[in-house]
């Protein structure tokens, strides 16, 4: 049974937001922090609690990096319960992300490098006015903190046309999500069925029917760790390619197709392989209902090497129960309108992916799957949309009698900042809260307060 | 990142995509890695691709009285493969030896292994392998070796690394191929006879 009265809304929720902010602090000392924190729960919805369909307009969340759960006054065993991957942070562990040339995290924009970074405040908002509102009333709660410092902050927008959630490039967004038991989601085929939930909230069986680690209980249970990757895209460049390698309109999204495996509309290419099916792209019941083994061992469908085969190789690895993630996120960032140069400004993907095991999941994903240039003895790959290119590697495209192969292919994205964070549950971040206080409550009474 | 394509300065062999496929050595530093070629892993840092490409030699004392168990499994294994040949499939293998030898009226076990791809990559996979097939029981009658393993995979790559003697040398008589590619190659040349033999029709 999911304590959902104790779990962050954004484990479980997807909120109808257009827009949002992220902003990402440091505490000059542990009362600061502490303080920010008590006012900011009052704000943090819980899975039970959070509304996306009626009048509510806001979505907020809150999560910390090990230096922010130190610097709120941690004990040095608690502290110490966390794994090692966690308390190293996303900069140290760049060499085993591919982070590493123009991705490396001493070109990072954000500040999400530094020791400094303690915690991020997560908002999403339905429209703009609410996000104003919103932004004055956090601005309102720092001035009441001042040894809390704003590191960074990043304003998401959705991209036109807002029908339908999609990336700078154009692919539709949002076509795949786990689903896990004790929730009322119902698997869409395809999507690997239903997963114990401690393949992504701590303190609840996993798949592998094993016991689980968790930090100490007070802090640990009903937590969950989430990857942050502000991941820059350049639409230009993109477009450019897409025109060079393909003569006409047709060829051009069929290369997009390709780099990607499904079509910009979502329409998978094993499903759709010569031609767009915008209707099927959009049909969740449908659009993710195949497998590769059998129906495109060779990757004449979708290129063994595609992102969307990398993140998801399906029946053609083993464990994949184990390798799941939950994702959140926006864009952020001016569109930039098709026909248009590039304007230089950045613009991208802003995610989260949120996991039990950011070694097991996380870390896995971007070193094996995204990275490994033998991944499905491809040789000389990486993922062509997310992948670490230098301009050095190829992408091939299997065709009869002869496949394609494009050598030098540029970086179309370049990750911009990243952070690894722990998402307490709702009593653990009363507990945080509380540490110190000769008088602080417990993590129950606190916990009821906000039901 | 280093790639396998990076010519450690301490090594006098020749780069990867210019003896692919032919005869090759490589002379290894003393504790298996190349100060400036050192990829990182998720567990740690990975030894360096040689000729073979991967592998491992793990040399650990046995528990006294399970001798027998060593032999118990390696039936276990010849059975479960001939029953799903693929039940490896996820380890990349090349070659497997496991070799039991005395020392002072001592048992120590050797299992060496030649990969495709270090064992760092697939370790969770490896864990699950070992438990399906019974290749776990062989190591939990090691000494030291972890009893959580099965949800401790860093435990476990631990005592790997622990019991990994690394190579000094490494030669193969066609290096840098993969275990895929001689299969594939096998197969063209088994398509290519059967053609040949309907040609005779």
């Amino acid at each position: 049974m999911l304590e959902l009265d104790d779990i962050q809304h954004i484990l479980l929720t997807r909120t109808p937001a257009l827009t949002g902010r992220y902003v990402f602090l440091s505490f000059a000392d542990p009362f600061s922090g502490r303080t920010w924190l008590k006012e900011i729960i009052a704000t943090v919805r819980s899975a039970a609690a959070v509304d996306t369909t009626g009048d509510t307009s806001s979505w907020i969340t809150a999560a910390f990096t090990w230096n922010g759960l130190k610097a709120l006054g941690l004990d040095d065993a608690a502290l110490a319960s966390f794994p090692d991957e966690f308390r190293l942070g996303m900069a140290a562990r760049a060499a085993v992300l591919g982070d590493t040339g123009h991705n490396a995290p001493e070109h990072w924009v954000d500040g999400t490098a530094g020791d400094n970074l303690h915690a991020i405040a997560i908002l999403f908002a339905r429209d703009a006015g609410e996000r104003g509102r919103c932004e004055m009333e956090h601005d309102s709660l720092l001035t009441r903190c001042p040894g809390v410092q704003v590191i960074s902050s990043l304003e998401l927008e959705a991209t036109p046309p807002f029908d339908y959630a999609h990336d700078h490039f154009g692919y539709r967004d949002r076509l795949s999500q786990p689903v896990m038991e004790g929730t009322e989601d119902i698997p869409y085929p395809g999507c690997g069925g239903v997963l114990k939930p401690g393949e992504f909230i701590l303190g609840y069986p996993d798949e592998s029917g094993q016991d689980y680690p968790m930090p100490v209980p007070e802090i640990g249970r009903n937590g969950s760790y989430m990857a942050y990757r502000r991941l820059e895209e350049h639409v230009g460049l993109f477009r450019a390619f897409l025109a060079e390698h393909g003569e006409t309109p047709e060829e051009q999204e069929l290369i997009a197709a390709k780099l990607m495996g499904r079509w910009r509309s979502g329409a998978p290419l094993t499903l759709a392989p010569e031609k767009d099916d915008a209707e099927l792209g959009a049909d969740l019941n449908r659009c993710n209902d195949f497998n590769y083994a059998k129906e495109d061992p060779h990757g004449y469908a979708v290129p063994l090497g595609s992102h969307m085969r990398r993140m998801n190789p399906r029946d053609t690895a083993v464990n994949m129960k184990r390798r799941r993630m939950i994702r959140r996120g926006a864009t952020y960032g001016s569109h930039l309108a098709e026909g248009q140069p590039d304007d230089g400004k950045e613009r991208g993907i802003a995610a989260f992916i949120i996991c039990a095991n950011l070694i097991r999941q996380f870390e896995f994903a971007q070193n094996v799957w995204v990275n490994d240039k033998s991944f499905h003895e491809l040789g000389n790959e990486r993922d062509p949309i997310i992948g670490n290119q230098d301009g050095t590697l190829e992408y091939k495209i299997p065709k009869r009698p002869i496949r394609r192969k494009i050598t030098g292919l540029p970086a179309f994205t370049t990750v911009r900042g990243g952070a690894y964070f722990f998402l307490p549950g709702i009593g653990a971040l009363h507990h945080l809260a509380g540490l110190g206080d000769a008088s602080a409550a417990t993590a129950a009474p606190v916990l009821e307060a906000t039901k | 990142m280093a790639t396998a394509l990076d010519k450690p300065s301490e090594s006098n062999a020749l780069p990867i995509d210019e003896v692919k496929g032919r005869q090759s050595a490589v002379a290894i530093p003393d504790g298996g890695y190349f100060s400036d070629r050192v990829e990182q892993g998720r567990y740690g840092p990975i030894f360096p691709r040689t000729p073979l490409n991967y592998g491992f030699t793990i040399i650990a004392k046995i528990k006294p009285g399970t001798r027998e168990n060593f032999h118990a499994y390696a039936a276990n294994i010849e059975k479960a493969v001939a029953g799903v040949p693929d039940v490896l499939d996820v380890l990349k293998l090349h070659t497997l030896k496991w070799v039991l030898f005395d020392i002072n009226e001592e048992t120590y076990f050797m299992y060496q292994g030649v990969f495709d791809t270090d064992f760092d990559k697939y370790t969770e996979d490896a864990v699950g392998i070992f438990a399906a097939t019974g290749i776990n029981t062989v190591f939990e009658n090691l000494e030291g070796f972890p009893e959580d393993w099965k949800s401790n995979p860093q435990a476990f790559i631990q005592f790997v690394r622990d019991h990994h003697r690394p190579s000094f040398m490494e030669y193969a008589e066609y290096s840098y191929v993969t275990a895929k590619e001689v299969k594939s190659a096998l197969e063209v040349k088994r398509c290519f006879s059967t053609i040949l033999d309907n040609m005779q029709l």
